[in-house]
């Protein structure tokens, strides 16, 4: 009795997988943040590109990409994401996993994903550990690969190179040897290993740190901290800020008439909607970012020309969802099959030229750093257009500008 | 740097009073302990962005229809939510949690998790003692020393300040004495909103606008009242004065602890507690009640 009801059991879902018309495909993301909705509409121009084309190739047979919008409210909750990537596995028996933002949500749905053996493209978390857990447990974390952004000790390269840059041009223009830095991190996981580092890298850079200053994330006045860096006669104020904290520091900084430049890594700034939070304070906010109009590939122009006629705005870093889609398609074509354990050795080899980065990746999972393909760009607010200026060797990059003294 | 905690403490201390004194009343006059107090605030900002930025209406007109439009709701709020459970203390905190979480996932379902910024009504700095401080500001002070001063001056100096003084120092009595005390109490949410909705117009251009922007200085005003006396404005003014200072302290003297200047707030509020539970001027207000 037993025997025949398993037989009928794995009979129905062989018949199941064997009849599957589309590749099912997750969206993680906080939906009701700038962040998934990014993560959603770099998605559906990828889904929507594919499936025009007649869809993807599995082994011959060709099958349409059905998204599942999952709404991890990550930012508020972790218990929220952890629920919301059980349902798309367990309910909505989804094939592929892709997004997640906030690195301690994201640590959590890495591992259910693991858990159920199922490809989790990351496109949003910049902790390292995601990626070592890779390094320490391969049988178990193999599954995972980080599509957007760089782990966070890569952003620290990234963030240093642009520095050194801002800060040759800071003893220029002030005739100053060694330039002021104040550094204004929040409080959070991605935040740590980047503070350490800055704060010992920065005197070998011929730079002094005036101080540190860890705001909450969610803080919505930064009136003290910034008359602290004020009296500290700071320079250059780095900023690492994913939540609205780092609109309070562009608009306060520009209400006060700040003479130091603020440059880091700041979420809210690489968003269109910066400059109107700011009430058009913002000018000379700068951050590293993923999108501009230029030549990071051949196909970061048309991606962003694409994405802002459709949605009317920039995409912001979470919309390599978009990549994260195409290199499921470069994998599940070339092996010809959505086998999860089939298709890690040809992601692991892969090199992809996608929107925002040239992509391969480590042991680890994570993606290998270079300036010009991963390191990412730096933009920054000039009289309200968010203006590219970093690495200067990529075409279409403009001057970076210094607040008049 | 002396200076610099001088000014910011008193400039923060200022727009923690505009919302601790609305909250203090409305628990001194008819024991409602109103958590919705910050979302009201949070609305106010709302309206007042709505307004101002998408209908062009200018600040007077836009900051007027946004304390007026939610003090109504206020009120709305009050005869179908709270007075059917006004003898149930209990039943008043959750309601008043609830309506909170509603205009949140309201705020939220309706303009999603955008950061809003609103233009500053006065745009400029001044220089005080060596600090710079945006007339914008200066403003939230002007503001919060002359809505405090309305306050006193409607409790101590009109008819209707006296029936809610008579109403906070003996409800059963004043009911007896023929007062509408549901009238009363009515009266009393109005201006104890109207007062979180000022904050908000007022706040709205320093801060970002978003829907959960009711939470943080929600736990910061449960300090300042606990620490100042529930239901003493004096002590609300004053409470909030010092953990404006606090804060200021905690930023400029741990900068890498920045962070904790709620921890700061709610440590004080728990010390306060163990050590004087009805706060600075808890017993004062009594007697003067």
């Amino acid at each position: 009795m037993l025997r025949s009801f398993l037989m009928a059991a794995a009979l129905a879902a062989a018949s199941t997988a064997y009849g599957q018309s589309t590749v099912k495909i997750a969206i993680l993301g906080p939906m009701a943040f700038v962040q998934g909705e990014n993560h959603w509409a770099g998605a559906e121009m990828a889904r929507d590109e594919i499936n025009k084309a007649g869809g993807i190739s599995v082994g011959g047979k060709k099958m349409q990409i059905e998204l599942i919008r999952a709404d991890t409210n990550e930012i508020q909750s972790v218990p929220d994401a952890t629920n919301a990537i059980e349902r798309v596995i367990t309910r909505d028996k989804a094939d592929f996993l892709i997004g997640g933002f906030r690195s301690e949500a994201v640590l959590a749905m890495q591992e259910i994903a693991m858990d159920h053996k199922k490809i989790f493209l990351g496109a949003g978390a910049a902790d390292a550990r995601l990626g070592e857990n890779v390094e320490k447990n391969y049988d178990r974390y193999k599954y995972w690969f980080r599509v957007t952004p760089t782990k966070s000790p890569d952003l620290f390269r990234s963030l240093m190179a642009v520095l050194n840059s801002i800060g040759e041009q800071v003893r220029q223009s002030l005739k100053k040897e060694q330039p002021k830095v104040a550094i204004v991190a929040e409080k959070a996981v991605w935040t740590e290993p980047i503070v350490k580092g800055i704060q010992a890298t920065l005197p070998k850079m011929k730079m002094e740190v005036v101080g540190t200053w860890q705001p909450s994330a969610i803080a919505t006045d930064v009136t003290a901290e910034l008359s602290a860096i004020e009296r500290a006669d700071a320079d250059i104020v780095f900023t690492l800020l994913s939540g609205p904290v780092g609109i309070s520091l562009g608009r306060q900084m520009g209400e006060r008439n700040m003479k130091a430049v603020a440059f880091g890594i700041n979420v809210e700034g690489q968003k269109d909607e910066f400059w109107a939070a700011t009430a058009g304070k913002g000018n000379f906010v700068s951050t590293l970012d993923t999108y501009a109009e230029v030549e990071v590939t051949p196909k970061t122009v048309p991606f962003v020309r694409a994405f802002k006629e459709r949605y009317k705005k920039s995409p912001t870093y979470n919309a390599a969802t978009y990549d994260a889609i195409m290199i499921l398609r470069t994998a599940i074509e070339q092996t010809g099959t959505t086998d999860a354990d089939k298709l890690v050795p040809v992601l692991e080899k892969m090199v992809h030229v996608g929107t925002g980065a040239t992509a391969s990746w480590d042991k680890r999972h994570d993606l290998i750093w270079e300036v010009g393909k991963t390191a990412g760009i730096g933009v920054q607010w000039q009289n309200g257009k968010k203006v590219p200026f970093w690495p200067p060797q990529v075409k279409g990059m403009q001057p970076f500008q210094m607040p008049a003294r | 740097m002396f200076q610099d905690i001088l000014v910011t403490g008193l400039v923060n201390g200022g727009v923690y009073a505009l919302l601790a004194v609305g909250f203090s009343l409305i628990f001194g006059v008819a024991r409602i302990v109103n958590i919705a107090h910050t979302a009201f605030y949070m609305l106010a900002a709302y309206c007042f962005y709505m307004l101002l930025v998408k209908a062009d209406l200018g600040f007077a007109v836009s900051g007027i229809l946004s304390v007026a439009g939610v003090t109504l709701l206020s009120v709305i709020c009050y005869r179908l939510v709270i007075e059917p459970v006004r003898e149930h203390e209990a039943a008043v905190l959750i309601a008043t949690i609830a309506l909170a979480l509603i205009f949140q996932e309201v705020m939220l379902f309706s303009f999603g998790g955008h950061y809003l910024g609103i233009p500053s009504t006065l745009s400029g700095v001044v220089s005080v003692a060596g600090v710079t401080i945006p007339y914008q500001r200066l403003l939230i002070l002007a503001v919060a020393a002359a809505m405090l001063g309305v306050t006193w001056t409607l409790l101590y100096r009109t008819r209707l300040g006296l029936a809610i003084r008579a109403t906070a120092n003996d409800l059963e009595v004043a009911n007896l004495m023929g007062m509408n005390v549901n009238r009363v109490a009515m009266a009393t949410v109005a201006i104890s909103v109207a007062l979180a909705a000022i904050a908000g117009v007022v706040v709205a251009p320093v801060y970002v606008v978003d829907p959960f922007m009711w939470l943080s200085p929600l736990v910061t005003m449960l300090a300042i009242v606990v620490l100042g006396g529930l239901g003493s404005l004096k002590g609300s003014v004053i409470g909030a004065l010092i953990i404006g200072y606090v804060e200021s302290i905690t930023v400029f003297a741990l900068p890498a602890g920045a962070f904790l200047k709620g921890a700061v707030a709610l440590s004080i509020m728990v010390l306060v507690l163990l050590l004087r539970p009805e706060g600075l001027y808890g017993v004062a207000f009594e007697e003067e009640r």
